[in-house]
């Protein structure tokens, strides 16, 4: 079993996995390893990070220096494939153009999805954050609490490896003894902001990155991953050493041919295509789940992107992975007698609720860390330090104006597009040119520092996509139409985010007069922009009030599971990522007990 | 520049680069050549193949406009001890590639920089009579001193103030991102290392952070 088209995607599967990111990977991966037979469709062409990946090319190996374009947002090296904010042929609408009101939607059609660049950032929920309604009155519960996903948590970061510490810091979960590997050291900007920080009562401590800062343990992971499974152990273990640890240079963000950070494409599918359960379908557009007389799903109907001729593909279970939206879509769209307003929509909460992270930005020139000695800071090619929501107790106590909290991530040091030092404030206006520009330009080098929020968004009615009644993709699938608001708890988090950095980089030692405003609502980053879009089919304890149960099963269909993001009914300001892929693992775990024991 | 633009420029640094706006010469120049049409290196292009400009679409500037570009360039960032200047870099050919590119932004870059240019042929001729590229030294200079003093909005310099700017930052953009740039302005990453051992103990003892050094 391996990559398959139309006419070999013939077999009586197990499980039809549609998507193959953080989702569709973690659960294939899970249950092939487990026995099962899996077929994963991708609507995207197949990727190999060991061939693909740019690794050392600088940015004047690119075109137009490796800055954005419509067709690849993040750069030419990005590691995203037919993909961004907008896909062309494969249009979705927003129903109001108001400024605060669109949403945009990311997405990449490649094998791996979007983990092939995200930012590796692995933060787990803490208890609160599956209970944010029992503690400030807003949003919802989830069913499950942090102990029912704490064990997938650790299995997880054990899997992919993710480097940090425990802290012990209120709702900021430490993982088991041996669980995490070693962070990074500091860079010089880092611990600046750790010491200037402490003054203001802010916390900063190692982040949490899927990036190996040394190689995983192929002796003993296996074996406490997959007990009892001497096959899945081998597997993992043989796999494993097929890692690298990070030589720290290079940007993650376009992948990593030596596999030292994860990717669905470099650390859940190649285990997975090792036992032989996995067969893959690239380039192939799902449109629908089909379901018989009952209601029970039989399997997935798609496109073939190279011919545009519809096929069906038959299975005992299906798991939507596509990504939070493109999820929903496939469920509003799989319309039937059963279920006119599509599969698991008899709640008519399908769609609704979708959330992405709360962004914001602030940053300047510190003096004192110009004219630093020469050091590569490419480290492990993102944050090394971050800080964790700290004002718990403040905000319960309604002291701050909005309800929930966010973490800081940061920009520090010499980093490879270095011009900036010549254009950025401090720069002599940045009107100078000549050799002073030239002197300036190596002074300033690695001497700006910028904060960046990550906060909650509480779902709200507002905030929900929808099918396009007039609308269909080149394909002729019917899209989605969004739509989208932020409250006053997000606006005001924003304004708090923009006063926090400011005050911060003060203390570091920024001379600038320049302030953010005061209005968060114009600092708030568009809807969608983030890429940590969640929510859409919800679970929860009740089918009136949720699209899947606690095993994110939905209430519907008992076969049709909902492995990715839109399962979430809140988003933590903890990046989502590590969170879909425990959740992932659970759901195929639930999955290959109900196949045991016959109920599916 | 705009303050907060710029801190925007540098935030981008993980996403490409950042484009600056610039408000154009309109009316001052003889409208520049349509812009490049085509679909550009559309959304999955090769990665691993080599690449100069001109290879996923057509270049601009002629022999006279080539020769005005490297003369401004190397201005803005000329040849000293360290490092050479910007045309023997390439940078020429990057600005050319950039103003030619076939999307929306380039588009709008493509206008001023063609203007400007103009513009600033126009100026020489009036006022030393002879074009930009046959000035003397000292006559580049003064032209470029006008050009990067600020000038209010609406004024009659305003355009080519704005010109300026975003060339300069053309400049730097080609500059600073090749590796004899990246080398002379201290970038010392993108080199393979067994470990890393965070700042040098110098650095973190001058800045008094040897006590937030735990990890």
């Amino acid at each position: 079993m391996a990559f398959v088209d139309p006419d070999t995607a013939k077999g009586r599967y197990d499980v039809i996995v549609v998507g193959s990111g953080a989702a569709g990977g973690q659960a294939a991966y899970t249950l092939t390893m487990e026995g099962a037979r899996v077929l994963m469709l991708e609507a995207g062409r197949n990727y190999d990070s060991r061939t693909e990946t740019p690794m050392f090319k600088t940015l004047d190996q690119a075109p137009l220096r490796d800055s954005g374009t419509p067709g690849k947002p993040f750069g030419f090296f990005d590691a995203t494939i037919d993909g961004g904010w907008s896909v062309p042929g494969e249009p979705y609408t927003n129903a109001s153009t108001e400024r605060g009101r669109e949403f945009k939607w990311w997405r990449a059609r490649m094998l791996g999805g979007r983990t092939n660049h995200w930012g590796r950032i692995s933060l787990r929920n803490g208890p609160y954050d599956f209970k944010p309604r029992s503690r400030d009155g807003l949003g919802f519960d989830w069913p499950i609490s942090y102990g029912d996903l704490a064990p997938y948590y650790d299995r997880v970061e054990m899997l992919i490896g993710v480097y940090g510490t425990n802290e012990g810091l209120e709702n900021t979960p430490n993982s088991p003894q041996g669980v995490l590997l070693p962070p990074p050291k500091a860079r010089i900007g880092e611990l600046l902001a750790r010491q200037r920080g402490r003054g203001l009562g802010i916390p900063v401590i190692p982040a949490h990155r899927a990036v190996l800062s040394r190689a995983l343990d192929h002796k003993s992971v296996p074996a406490r991953l997959h007990p009892g499974n001497l096959k899945a152990q081998r597997i993992l273990a043989e796999d494993m050493q097929g890692r690298a640890a990070c030589f720290w240079a290079t940007p993650c963000g376009r992948g990593c041919a030596i596999r030292a950070n994860y990717q669905s494409t470099t650390v859940h599918i190649p285990p997975a295509l090792a036992t032989g359960n996995l067969d893959i379908l690239p380039n192939a557009m799902a449109r629908e789940v089909t379901v018989d007389a009952s209601g029970k799903a039989t399997g997935v109907s798609y496109i073939d992107k190279r011919t545009g001729f519809e096929h069906r593909v038959t299975g005992r279970v299906v798991v939507l992975a596509a990504g939070a939206c493109e999820s929903a879509r496939l469920l509003l769209n799989s319309k039937s007698t059963v279920f006119p307003a599509g599969l698991g929509n008899s709640s008519g909460l399908v769609g609704k609720y979708i959330m992405d992270t709360v962004g914001a930005s602030w940053g300047g020139q510190i003096p004192l860390l110009e004219s630093t000695p020469p050091h590569s800071e490419d480290g492990a090619g993102g944050d090394h330090c971050y800080t964790p929501w700290w004002l718990y107790k403040e905000q319960l106590a309604g002291k701050l104006g909005f309800a929930r909290g966010y973490h800081v991530e940061f920009t520090t040091g010499r980093q490879m597009w270095a011009g900036y030092s010549a254009m950025a404030e401090g720069a002599g206006g940045s009107t100078s040119y000549g050799l002073r520009l030239k002197e300036e330009a190596r002074r300033y080098h690695g001497s700006y520092v910028s904060f960046t929020g990550r906060g909650e968004m509480i779902p709200n009615e507002d905030s929900y996509c929808e099918i396009d009644p007039g609308v269909t993709d080149k394909w002729g699938i019917p899209v989605l139409r969004f739509n989208w608001k932020w409250s006053d708890h997000e606006t005001r988090q924003v304004a708090h985010m923009q006063r926090t950095f400011a005050d911060w980089i003060a203390a570091m030692g920024c001379t600038s007069a320049n302030r953010p405003g005061a209005d968060g609502s114009k600092a708030i980053e568009p809807g969608g922009s983030i890429i940590h879009e969640v929510g859409g089919a919800i679970m929860g304890a009740k089918a009136s009030a949720s699209v899947t149960n606690s095993w994110s099963q939905t209430w519907d269909a008992k076969n049709v599971f909902v492995a990715d993001g839109a399962v979430f009914a809140s988003n933590a300001d903890k990046n989502p990522t590590l969170t879909i892929m425990a959740l992932a693992w659970r759901t195929a775990d639930r999955i290959l007990g109900e196949l045991r024991r016959g109920n599916l | 520049m705009d303050r907060r633009l710029a801190i925007k420029w540098m935030l981008a640094a993980g996403a490409g680069v950042a484009l600056l706006r610039a408000r154009g010469l309109g009316g001052a120049a003889p409208a520049p050549s349509a812009p490049a049409r085509g679909p550009g290196y559309g959304s999955d292009p090769d990665l691993m193949k080599p690449y100069k400009p001109g290879d996923y679409w057509d270049l601009t500037f002629t022999d006279p406009l080539r020769r005005e570009v490297a003369i401004l360039s190397d201005i803005v960032i000329p040849e000293d001890a360290a490092s050479p200047s910007a045309s023997s870099l390439g940078v020429t050919d990057f600005i050319d590639e950039w103003v030619s590119a076939p999307y929306p932004d380039n588009a709008r870059d493509r206008k001023v920089v063609l203007e400007g240019l103009a513009w600033l042929d126009g100026e020489s001729q009036r006022r030393f009579g002879t074009p930009f590229a046959g000035a003397a030294a000292a006559q580049c200079h003064a032209l470029c001193e006008d050009m990067a003093r600020a000038a209010p909005e609406g004024s009659a310099m305003a355009p080519a103030h704005a010109f300026f700017l975003l060339f300069r930052d053309l400049v730097v953009t080609g500059y600073y991102t090749t590796p004899v740039g990246m080398k002379d302005i201290g970038y010392a990453g993108n080199l393979p290392l067994a470990r890393f051992d965070g700042p040098p103990a110098e650095l973190v003892a001058r800045l008094g952070l040897t006590d937030e050094v735990r990890w």
